[in-house]
């Protein structure tokens, strides 16, 4: 990236960013479904909703050229989001392709799990020695907190997904994001698994996101601060293996980016095929504040 | 005691740092995660001698959940066990300030630092000296393969290999870049092996780990990970054994069996309430189910426990 370039980004000059490594391809990301969600929720960091084309579908045939690839580099694990994936008519076949080489998660927002989809989910599961995990998003206790960010009556179909997936025999991973301030502390997230155990979920499983200050969530709270850089940062050893992008990348139908989180800045795209990706890449995005100082890590 | 390597040499000029050449053999014993399960340790012991092995090796995590942990230490020092490190010898040796176990979920931490609170408070200096010497990694011959053993990972001492996470891809990619046919690790307690390639007049690996107990074998020339299992606690499948394995280089190619181990677990659930360990953990000692650290597992590993 030019460096004035960089320094639109960080609002500064003359000032050095740290490199992450690339320690090795464990995890690849797909942009399954584009940016297009049958949902428009107001803290999406990339401002998915129906009419959003910025980042095209991808179809199985194009997975499956990443999958090979992502196979021949050692990739130990996969996970497709959107968007909201189950909108690609291809997923079923798609995560097939996928469980045949490795584990997969799919991150959705559950409105489209029917009784039959979570059965051709459970069966698919079922057929591979890989882990499936089904990862579904909800952003409150009740319909009132839930609906104010996911939309007019999400939280009822997010619970009937919940139970569809339940009676199937799977067991999806919860996703809240700090939206929902209650599950945070300890007493609200022991509250939160309890409501999860009355829906059917006798093992619930809980991960709590920090919010990206990106897309339609820069609008909604606030956008980052320029103080808020990861410049001048010196990253230890430890530090830099922690991020994600030291260990994972993200495809999507125009190309190859460092992170799931950045696929609107088009400095973040590394090129048309993973190999040419696999190199270190700066943190200059303000973003890359909320994955270092938060620990955030988009994986489960 | 043994026949065990009697000097084993430190690999010259190795690319890898802190590792050991333990030798040559066709028949050994690798003992997982102990966990302070010394009643399980010494009943391990001679169940290996019973079943003529050449060696005995331990691949970390001695102390943790159960009572005593020095009593572990000791039976492993005074058999001249060749062990390596798991994090937690890394991290009582260093005084960390946990167990480096690897856990993200607030309840598998709180677990996991009771445990390593009381580890660390009952294991005497000298052990966690002594566990300061001790190497990363072994490498060995076993026939003609070349083995690699490790306690989670050859690339991360905390990095949790399961069956249904861990592709063909990534464990090839492991095995070419470290230099070895066999990789052989513990960490995650529940015990798999799965082979790569099928080769001529063997049955090849379908990517499904072998059963509890199960002989799986494979002809030449075998490339695959074995991962032992634990002998700390049960392998969340309600039984209250646990387990250790067996690699052997027979005439037919690689052999591998997983031996379980009965012991008198309701004497250890008793020592770890007088020691005020918590219920929970005495609870998966009685049951053979897991009730604590479940967070970090896999879907499918999750789905096949009680919790």
């Amino acid at each position: 990236m030019p460096l004035d370039e960089a320094s639109r980004l960080s609002g500064t000059t003359n000032i050095v960013f740290p490199d992450v490594p690339m320690l090795g391809l464990d995890t690849v990301w797909f942009q399954v479904a584009g940016s297009v969600c049958n949902l428009a929720c107001t803290h999406c960091f990339i401002s998915c909703s129906p009419d959003n084309h910025t980042h095209a579908m991808m179809d199985a045939a194009a997975v499956e050229i990443y999958l090979r690839e992502s196979e021949s580099l050692g990739v130990r694990e996969f996970y497709f989001t959107g968007g909201e994936p189950f909108l690609n008519p291809e997923m079923i076949p798609i995560l097939r392709a996928a469980l045949r080489r490795g584990p997969a998660t799919v991150l959705t927002n559950g409105t489209l799990i029917t009784a039959r989809r979570a059965a051709d989910l459970k069966a698919l599961s079922e057929d591979s020695a890989y882990s499936l995990d089904i990862r579904l998003s909800l952003d409150g206790f009740d319909a009132a907190a839930n609906d104010a960010i996911r939309g007019p009556g999400t939280f009822v179909r997010i619970l009937e997904a919940i139970g569809h997936l339940a009676a199937a025999g799977l067991n999806p991973v919860i996703t809240v994001t700090e939206a929902c301030e209650e599950a945070v502390g300890s007493a609200g997230r022991a509250r939160l698994l309890g409501r999860l155990r009355d829906l059917g979920l006798d093992r619930p499983r809980l991960k709590v996101m920090p919010l990206l200050l990106l897309g339609a969530e820069a609008g909604r709270t606030r956008a980052y601060g320029k103080e808020e850089t990861l410049a001048g940062t010196e990253l230890t050893e430890a530090d830099a293996a922690s991020l994600q992008c030291a260990s994972g990348r993200m495809v999507t139908a125009e190309g190859v980016y460092v992170c799931p989180i950045l696929i609107d800045f088009p400095e973040a795209r590394m090129g048309s095929t993973l190999a040419e990706t696999l190199r270190p890449f700066p943190l200059r995005h303000r973003a890359c504040h909320t994955c270092h100082v938060q620990g955030l890590n988009c994986r489960t | 005691m043994l026949p065990q390597d009697p000097s084993p040499s430190p690999l010259p000029a190795s690319a890898f740092p802190r590792e050991l050449f333990a030798g040559a053999y066709r028949r050994v014993a690798f003992f997982g995660g102990i966990y302070s399960n010394y009643l399980a340790l010494d009943r391990a012991l001679d169940l290996a001698r019973s079943l003529k092995v050449d060696a005995v090796f331990a691949l970390g995590d001695f102390g943790a959940f159960g009572p005593h942990p020095d009593r572990a230490v000791e039976i492993l020092r005074g058999n001249g066990i060749v062990s390596i490190q798991g994090n937690y010898e890394e991290a009582l040796s260093d005084a960390a300030e946990d167990c480096r176990c690897g856990y993200v979920d607030p309840r598998d931490n709180h677990y996991a630092r009771l445990s390593f609170d009381y580890t660390a408070a009952k294991t005497a200096a000298p052990h966690k000296a002594w566990m300061g010497t001790l190497p990363r990694h072994l490498r060995m011959t076993l026939g003609d393969r070349r083995v690699l053993c490790c306690h989670g990972s050859p690339r991360r001492i905390n990095e949790f290999l399961w069956a249904s996470a861990t592709s063909d891809a990534f464990l090839r990619k492991l095995l070419d870049d470290y230099q070895t046919d066999l990789l052989i690790c513990t960490h995650t307690g529940l015990h798999w092996s799965r082979f790569l390639e099928p080769a001529s007049g063997g049955s090849a690996g379908d990517g499904r780990p072998a059963g509890n107990g199960l002989l799986a074998r494979h002809g030449r020339p075998a490339r695959g990970i074995i991962n032992v299992g634990a002998l700390g606690r049960p392998a969340n499948n309600g039984r209250t054994d646990v387990w250790f394995a067996i690699v052997e280089a027979g005439d037919d190619g690689t052999r591998i069996e997983f031996v379980p181990v009965a012991y008198d677990h309701a004497r250890l659930a008793a020592e770890m309430e007088r020691e005020g360990l918590p219920p929970e953990f005495r609870e998966t000692i009685l049951t053979g189910w897991w009730t604590t650290c479940l967070e970090i597992l896999p879907a499918k590993e999750r789905a096949s426990g009680r919790y």
